[in-house]
């Protein structure tokens, strides 16, 4: 009875057996979703990410050719071992070929390991590391929406060319932070402006005041937010209340997404400058595809760039697998036809995939517009700048990626 | 000596129930990769089930509630990650500094930590692990919040290659089973027993003449000891090590596992684990469900068998396991 009972315990506690049956077919492909589906960044990636992925499957047609597409979706909790052991499990038992989306920078460098040690594709849209495309840069790897250098270098190149000259940080006191704070002074700095100051806050901060008051003090034109999250929509709402924006101080956020300006609201959020590299109304492609995506959207949300991403870099790769005439299931040469194909598609336009694995296209600077200014729900933009591709990413020559000095 | 009944485990100085059930537990482990199930996940459950019985010495033995046991996972992690990544370490040199690190660690916030009971003691555990957390976020070799990726598995001894899957299935379940008799012994040994004396009678333990500060002490770095052991084995499944591992929810995980599978029981923790990590690991696609499917697990645990599941068991057929 005992042992029987230990045994079942046992038993019990061991036997999760994976599903997925593996076919050698020539025409299918499994394409793995994976992001934070319930946390933080649930509503930049999240659900949304997963649709996005469907709606680029279902827009190629393909299915009508003969090919067979899964969309599978994982959460990876932002913990970087559950990402990497989700993305182990989908190589090594469900057949996975490609993993796209993966935001959050330390999980986002772990599955870029294990993409790379199973051969996969691995099309990275929403995490923030320039690393992905630099010093740990990998044959199967691209690297589709923006990273830090983008945004620092757009944010910080344009806002100093519209008059922004003078700056003050404030920065969360840890690496990603340490990060922009010093890529955005680089940049000022080289466009002629000048940083006046600067004062590190701990993560999650709550009370923003003292530090507000500083840049305040400071007189610099632009406060500059190198921070992310909670942080920034926490330094945002107490600035408005402070009045800095209205006082004639520019507001720089380094990262921010139409969500959060969503849950900002205009009041609050006006007059914000930051850099994406997709808005829904920029021009016919990008509203047709967020309008049939808010239609399908469970909160009716328009797209984010991290979403834009995974549409276009799965689009991309279906296009590709299909020149090629069927799925060799070997990521490393998919990788490498996805990076000889320009790439074109109705939502970031005309580009290519860099042989570092980064995806090239312009970058935008916006400004958040007044809540006189805006006609409508989800109408939250003014275009301040376009920075061309090979400004806005890591210059080729100062790329430490391995993968180029072949 | 002073022995106290327990009321969990009536059936006391036979240890073939134990035997019976480790035999088993044993075979059923080094059967998993001729069975379909996958290994990493296996290897995955085990590092975590080690972290939990290392955890569970301490709660279940010394009525010592830590709430800071992510720090010795997460500092042996990082020191072993450090140590064959940037020192270019074999894999038992780089278990050895990641095991050393967390001791030390032990040593130092025992000192502090053991002259406190109940809450206090949890808070101050609480306290030295966020004080670590905020350390490893800045300090420069861990990269922050991108942590240390990619790191090699090496051979081990010169001769097992760790990049193999089987064979590095087979070093974990070596170092686990071999940890897991350690515990075993430990709470079976005289200083066991004193140990769970303190647990039920502090001030009577004292009257009987034992140091129990030293008792407490030498237990808690024990339990360090072995919680930076599972971390350093972590490394060689995960192959990095971040701050998910010294974060206080991961404490809080260590806390779910046991309580699941039974406070104060041997196989408790190691049931507790691979539930838990079973939850995190197949149900990833039910997406946000997650979370609320292991509340709701953790509640109905709580409500209706408070002993956990073997602790439940051992109850019900009034044996120790």
């Amino acid at each position: 009875m005992k042992k029987l009972i230990t045994a079942l315990v046992l038993g019990g506690a061991v036997c999760f057996a994976g599903g997925g049956t593996a076919s050698a077919q020539d025409k299918t492909v499994k394409i793995g979703v994976l992001n934070d589906q319930s946390g933080l960044y649930a509503d930049i990636g999240g659900p949304g990410s997963v649709l996005a992925a469907q709606m680029a499957v279902e827009d190629t047609g393909f299915k009508a050719k003969g090919w067979t597409i899964d969309v599978i979706a994982g959460d990876h909790q932002n913990k970087p071992d559950v990402g990497a052991n989700i993305a182990r499990q989908w190589f090594d038992v469900d057949k996975v070929d490609i993993i796209v989306d993966v935001p959050n920078s330390g999980v986002g460098l772990a599955v870029n390991n294990v993409v790379k040690e199973k051969n996969g594709v691995y099309i990275n849209s929403g995490a923030a590391t320039s690393d992905l495309t630099n010093a740990q840069c990998s044959p199967n790897t691209v690297h589709w929406t923006y990273d830090t250098y983008a945004l620092a270098h757009t944010t910080g190149g344009a806002l100093v060319k519209a008059g922004g000259d003078t700056w003050f940080f404030l920065t969360a006191d840890y690496a990603f932070g340490a990060a922009l704070e010093r890529d955005t002074t680089a940049v000022v700095t080289a466009a002629g402006g000048k940083v006046v100051g600067g004062v590190k806050h701990p993560i999650n901060t709550s009370d923003f005041s003292s530090f507000l008051l500083q840049a305040q003090a400071s007189k610099a034109k632009v406060i500059g937010l190198a921070n992310a999250g909670g942080d920034t929509s926490n330094s945002i709402k107490q600035a408005a209340e402070f009045g800095i924006v209205a006082g004639g101080q520019k507001l720089a956020a380094l990262l921010l997404f139409i969500t959060d300006v969503n849950a900002l609201g205009l009041n609050v959020a006006q007059g914000l400058n930051f850099t994406e590299t997709f808005y829904w109304d920029l021009n016919e492609g990008t509203r047709a595809f967020a309008k049939r995506f808010q239609e399908r959207m469970r909160n009716k949300a328009m797209p984010t760039m991290d979403q834009a991403g995974v549409y276009a870099g799965v689009l991309h790769y279906l296009k590709v697998l299909d020149a090629m005439g069927g799925n060799p299931h070997d990521g490393a040469k998919v990788v490498a036809a996805m990076k000889a194909t320009p790439t074109d598609d109705p939502l970031f336009g005309k580009g290519e995939i860099r042989g570092d694995g980064r995806k090239m296209h312009p970058a935008y600077l916006f400004e958040v517009k007044k809540p006189s200014e805006s006609k409508g729900p989800w109408d939250y933009y003014k275009l301040i700048a376009t920075v061309p591709a090979d400004q806005a990413f890591t210059p080729l020559a100062d790329s430490k990626c391995p993968l180029l000095k072949k | 000596m002073a022995t106290i009944t327990d009321n969990a485990a009536p059936a006391r100085h036979s240890h073939r129930d134990e035997f019976v059930a480790f035999v088993i537990m044993a075979a059923a482990l080094v059967a998993v990769p001729f069975t379909g199930i996958y290994p990493y996940f296996v290897m995955q459950a085990l590092c975590f089930a080690l972290l939990a019985c290392a955890f569970n010495l301490l709660i279940g033995y010394g009525g010592l509630l830590s709430f800071g046991h992510a720090m010795f996972l997460g500092t042996a992690g990082y020191c072993t990650a450090h140590a064959l990544k940037v020192w270019g370490l074999p894999p038992e040199l780089g278990i050895l500094v990641g095991v050393a690190a967390a001791t030390a660690l032990a040593v130092i916030t025992g000192l502090v930590a053991i002259r406190r009971q109940g809450i206090y003691f949890a808070m101050i555990t609480l306290a030295l692990s966020q004080l670590l957390y905020f350390i490893y976020l800045q300090a420069p070799f861990t990269h922050g919040e991108d942590g240390i990726q990619g790191v090699p598995q090496g051979r081990m001894f010169g001769f097992l290659k760790l990049s193999d899957q089987t064979t590095l299935y087979y070093t974990i379940l070596v170092v686990f089973l071999l940890a897991f008799l350690l515990i075993f012994r430990i709470i079976n040994s005289p200083f066991g027993e004193v140990l769970k004396s303190i647990r039920e009678n502090e001030p009577r333990a004292i009257s009987l003449g034992y140091k129990t500060d030293q008792y407490k002490l030498v237990a808690y770095i024990l339990s360090g000891g072995l919680a930076g052991l599972a971390g350093a084995m972590k490394i060689f499944v995960a192959q990095n090590a971040s701050l998910t591992d010294v974060h206080w929810s991961m404490s809080g995980e260590v806390v779910l596992m046991t309580l699941v599978g039974g406070l104060g029981t041997i196989f408790g923790p190691v049931v507790g684990a691979f539930v838990i990590i079973a939850m995190q690991q197949y149900l990833a696609q039910f997406g946000q469900w997650v979370t609320v499917i292991q509340g709701g697990i953790f509640v109905i645990c709580v409500l209706t068998f408070r002993r956990g599941v073997i602790g439940e068991l051992a109850h019900y057929f009034k044996r120790s396991l």
